[in-house]
């Protein structure tokens, strides 16, 4: 089933291009950003901003291109949004802790400690309380 | 005349989505360390994911969505699993 855009009124065109131009070039800051961040902890806010706003950006621009072109509600790119939205904070979640592991076990430096107190007051195992 | 506007900014879009796309694979070459390279590849998915779908806009056609979708599917599970790999070193203990 193709729906080609020629029947398409001027406003319709207008808020097509305006969101998928809003989308793509969300999605490229996020890059650029990616890029350019000096630390691995900055850089991982950067592809958020495509995450965000360019998924919602471009399938609001999918939305109601073929809303419009076919005549009929059509919605099912929202399918794709609400996924990436649901899943991208746990991937960045789960791989900011892997390379917070990583850097501590590295002991590299401007990684925070596993306990906010000393290292001479860190609770060793031999202070808990025996088992009777 | 509305097609032509849709279709410029198609052609636009397109092309930010594949600079994107480059500027994500530049860091996961170069990038530092593994978990770099993990979220280039992420970038990469996510945007080719955008891609498929802009090409559904400016052909008309319904039939890419459904291809966006699995690639969305797969690259969250992949990344899961490579995260996983980096903090465990294996993916199912």
């Amino acid at each position: 089933m193709i729906y080609p855009a020629v029947d398409l009124s001027l406003p319709v065109a207008f808020a097509v291009a305006f969101f998928l131009l809003v989308g793509a070039a969300l999605a490229l800051i996020g890059a650029i950003g990616f890029l350019r961040l000096p630390s691995f902890y900055e850089r991982l806010h950067a592809p958020a901003l495509g995450t965000s706003w360019g998924i919602g950006g471009i399938m609001l621009a999918s939305m109601i291109y073929f809303t419009a072109a076919s005549s009929r509600l059509v919605i099912h790119e929202i399918l794709i949004g609400i996924f990436v939205t649901f899943t991208t904070p746990i991937t960045f979640m789960l791989l900011a802790r892997a390379a917070l592991h990583r850097d501590r076990t590295a002991r590299s430096h401007g990684v925070p400690r596993k306990y906010p107190i000393g290292p001479e007051e860190r609770p060793r195992e031999d202070d808990e309380p025996q088992a009777s | 005349m509305s097609a032509v506007i849709i279709y410029t900014a198609v052609a636009i879009a397109q092309f930010m989505l594949v600079v994107a796309m480059a500027i994500a694979a530049i860091r996961m070459f170069r990038g530092p360390r593994a978990q770099d390279r993990i979220i280039g590849l992420d970038t990469i998915y996510i945007n080719a994911m955008l891609l498929l779908v802009t090409f559904g806009i400016g052909t008309g056609r319904v039939i890419y969505f459904e291809a966006a979708l699995v690639i969305g599917l797969l690259g969250f599970v992949s990344t899961v699993a490579l995260a996983k790999f980096l903090m465990r070193g294996e993916v199912i203990e």
